[in-house]
C-alpha cells in the first residue's frame, strides 16, 4: 500500500483518527447484482424476439415478471441503503442533473413503470388502445424498454466514474463490466427460466452469450489485475487487497472462478455433450458468482485511507 | 469573492487547537471530524521528527461531491464555499465516495452528510472561521483569493512551495499548504501500523453502511 514510502523517510502515521469505513457495503452489491439480472433478462427477451419470436410464447409474462421482481429488489436495496430513506422523494423534487444517481433514479423508475404496464397488459389480456393484441403491444414496447435498459444498467458505472475518490473505478471499464454483467446474468436467468420452452438451438445461443460474456468480463478483470497498478499508485494500493495474502484475495478468486472460469468451462462442455444440466449449472454459478465479484470490486477501494 | 485557506506547515506545532475549536463551534459528534491534525513521524531514531498536517475540506472549485450529490444538498455559495444543506441530504453517501480527501462523514446523530463549511455561518456575520481564531501561531491563513492584496494572496505570492493535495484529481482545491512534503500531503507516502499510534485501539461509533 505504501508505494512512496522510502527507507530514508520511514514515514509512519502516529495519529490520525479518520478511520476508513465501508459506506457502500452489501446493500449496494445487492443493488448492482439485482439490476444486472433485471435488465439482462430484458436484453435476452429482446434477442429472443428477434431470433425466434415463436419461442416467446409462454415466456413473455414470466420473464418480464422475474425482471420486474429483480428490479424491485434493486430499488428496495437502493432505498434501504439511504441513511435518510424517507427523504427519497427529494430526488424527484430537487433533482440535480449532473449526478448519475439522479439520472439513474429517474430512468430506473420509468423502466420499472413500463415493465409494470407490460405485465399488466399481458395478465389482464386487455386490448390496448394502440394495438389490437396484448402480445403485439408487448413486443412493440419491448423495443423501447430494451433501449431504456441500456442506460439503466450503465448508470451505476456513471456513479462509479463520478466517485472521484475511488481510482479503481474507471470509465469506460466499468461501463463494459456493467453491460457484461447484464448479458451474463440475463442469459443465465433466461436459460433457467426458459427450461423446456426453449429449443436446443436457442439454449445453445444463450449458452454462447453466457460463455462469451464470462470470457470478456474475465479478460477485463485480469487486465486490470495485472496492468492496473502500472498506471496509478492508488490502483496499485487498492489491488493489494486482492493480491497475495490481501484481505479480499480469496474472495476475489472465488468470484472469478464461480462467475467466469467455471461457467466458461461448463458452457464449452455443454457444447460438446449437449447436457442441459451442465448448462443450468453454468447459469447458476454465473449468477451466484457475479454477486461475489461485484462485492469485492465495490469494497476494496473503500479500504484505502484517503487522507 | 473566492474564499480560501492556506496552512503554513512551518508554523503548525500540532497543538490541535483548531480541531477542538471546530468541534465546539460546529458541535461535531463523537467519532467524526471536520478538521483534524494528522501526525506523521518521519526518519529513523535518533534522526526523527514529527510532522503535523491540518486536514479539512478543500472547497474545490470543481468539487466531485457537489457533482455527485443527487439533490444539490452540497452546493456552492457566492463566496466560493462548498456548503451543505442537511435538511436536503438523503444520506446516499455518494459524496463520501466522491471526495478524494475523505473530508465528508455521515453524522451519526442526524444520519446526513457533513463536512467543514469554512464556518460559513460565522463568515456570514463577518467573523473568521473558529479554527483560524484558535490557532496560537497563526498557521491558518484565511481570506479572499480573488483579492490580490488579501493576506492569503500575499502569502501565496511570497512563497514558492505552495501546494494542494492530490492536484492530479482535477478538483482545483481552494486550500493550500506551504512547507509540505509527501509525508504531509500524500496518504500513500506513509505507513499505518497498528501499535504505532499515540492512542491505540481507538474505539469509534459505527459510521459506515451495511457491510
Ligand atoms: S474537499 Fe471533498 S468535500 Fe471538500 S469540496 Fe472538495 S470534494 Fe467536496
Ligand atoms: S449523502 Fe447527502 S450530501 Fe452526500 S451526495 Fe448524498 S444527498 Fe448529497
Amino acid at each position: 500500500m505504501v508505494h512512496e514510502t522510502l527507507a530514508a523517510t520511514n514515514a509512519v502515521v502516529t495519529l490520525d483518527v479518520a478511520i476508513p469505513d465501508i459506506f457502500w457495503g452489501w446493500y449496494v452489491t445487492m443493488n448492482m447484482w439485482a439490476k444486472s439480472i433485471g435488465t439482462g433478462l430484458v436484453f435476452m427477451l429482446f434477442l429472443l424476439l428477434k431470433k425466434n419470436s415463436s419461442e416467446m410464447n409462454g415466456l413473455r409474462t414470466p420473464v418480464m415478471i422475474t425482471s420486474f421482481i429483480f428490479m424491485n429488489i434493486f430499488l428496495i436495496f437502493t432505498w434501504l441503503d439511504l441513511h435518510q430513506m424517507w427523504r427519497m422523494w427529494h430526488i424527484f423534487f430537487y433533482p440535480h442533473w449532473t449526478s448519475a444517481i439522479t439520472v439513474g433514479a429517474w430512468m430506473a423508475t420509468l423502466f420499472v413503470g413500463l415493465e409494470f404496464v407490460m405485465i399488466a397488459v399481458m395478465i389482464r389480456k386487455e386490448k390496448c388502445l394502440l394495438t389490437k393484441q396484448p402480445t403485439a403491444f408487448f413486443d412493440k414496447t419491448l423495443f423501447w424498454v430494451t433501449l431504456l435498459a441500456i442506460p439503466v444498467t450503465l448508470y451505476t458505472a456513471g456513479i462509479m466514474a463520478e466517485a472521484t475518490a475511488r481510482e479503481l473505478w474507471q470509465m469506460p471499464t466499468e461501463s463494459a463490466q456493467m453491460i457484461l454483467a447484464a448479458t451474463l446474468s440475463g442469459s443465465a436467468a433466461m436459460i433457467l427460466l426458459g427450461g423446456s420452452k426453449l429449443s436446443d438451438e436457442t439454449k445453445s445461443f444463450f449458452g454462447s452469450v453466457l460463455g462469451l460474456s464470462a470470457l470478456m468480463a474475465f479478460i477485463i478483470y485480469m487486465s486490470e489485475y495485472i496492468f492496473g497498478a502500472m498506471k496509478a499508485e492508488e490502483v496499485a494500493a487498492i489491488l493489494h487487497y486482492v493480491k497475495g495474502d490481501g484481505e479480499y484475495a480469496t474472495m476475489f478468486w472465488i468470484g472469478q472462478w464461480v462467475a467466469y472460469i467455471l461457467p466458461m468451462l461448463l458452457v464449452a462442455l455443454y457444447r460438446v455433450s449437449g447436457s442441459n444440466s451442465i448448462l443450468s449449472l453454468a447459469a447458476i454459478l454465473a449468477i451466484a458468482g457475479l454477486w461475489v465479484v461485484k462485492h469485492v470490486w465495490l469494497v476494496i477501494p473503500q479500504l484505502l485511507p484517503l487522507s | 469573492m473566492q474564499l480560501g485557506f492556506l496552512v503554513d506547515l512551518h508554523l503548525c506545532m500540532g497543538c490541535k487547537g483548531c480541531e477542538i475549536a471546530c468541534k465546539v463551534e460546529n458541535e461535531v459528534p463523537l467519532s467524526t471530524w471536520r478538521l483534524r491534525v494528522k501526525y506523521v513521524d518521519v526518519g529513523t531514531y535518533p534522526e526523527t521528527k514529527r510532522t503535523f498536517t491540518p486536514l479539512r475540506c478543500n472547497h474545490c472549485e470543481n468539487a466531485p461531491c457537489e457533482r455527485i450529490c443527487p439533490v444539490s444538498a452540497l452546493h456552492y455559495i457566492d463566496n466560493g464555499i462548498v456548503n451543505i444543506d442537511k435538511e436536503r441530504c438523503i444520506g446516499c453517501a455518494g459524496c463520501v465516495m466522491a471526495c478524494p480527501y475523505g473530508a465528508i462523514y455521515i453524522d451519526p446523530e442526524t444520519q446526513t452528510a457533513d463536512k467543514c463549511t469554512y464556518c460559513a455561518h460565522r463568515i456570514a456575520s463577518s467573523m473568521m472561521p473558529a479554527c483560524v481564531v484558535a490557532c496560537p501561531v497563526e498557521a491558518n491563513i484565511f481570506g479572499d483569493l480573488e483579492d490580490p492584496t488579501s493576506n492569503i494572496s500575499t502569502y501565496i505570492q511570497q512563497h514558492t512551495d505552495v501546494q494542494v493535495r492530490k492536484p492530479e484529481k482535477g478538483t482545483n482545491p481552494h486550500h493550500y499548504y506551504v512547507g509540505a512534503s509527501q509525508a504531509h500531503l500524500n496518504p500513500l507516502a506513509s505507513r499505518r501500523e497498528e501499535g504505532y499510534n499515540l492512542f491505540n485501539k481507538i474505539t469509534t461509533l459505527p459510521l459506515g453502511g451495511h457491510h
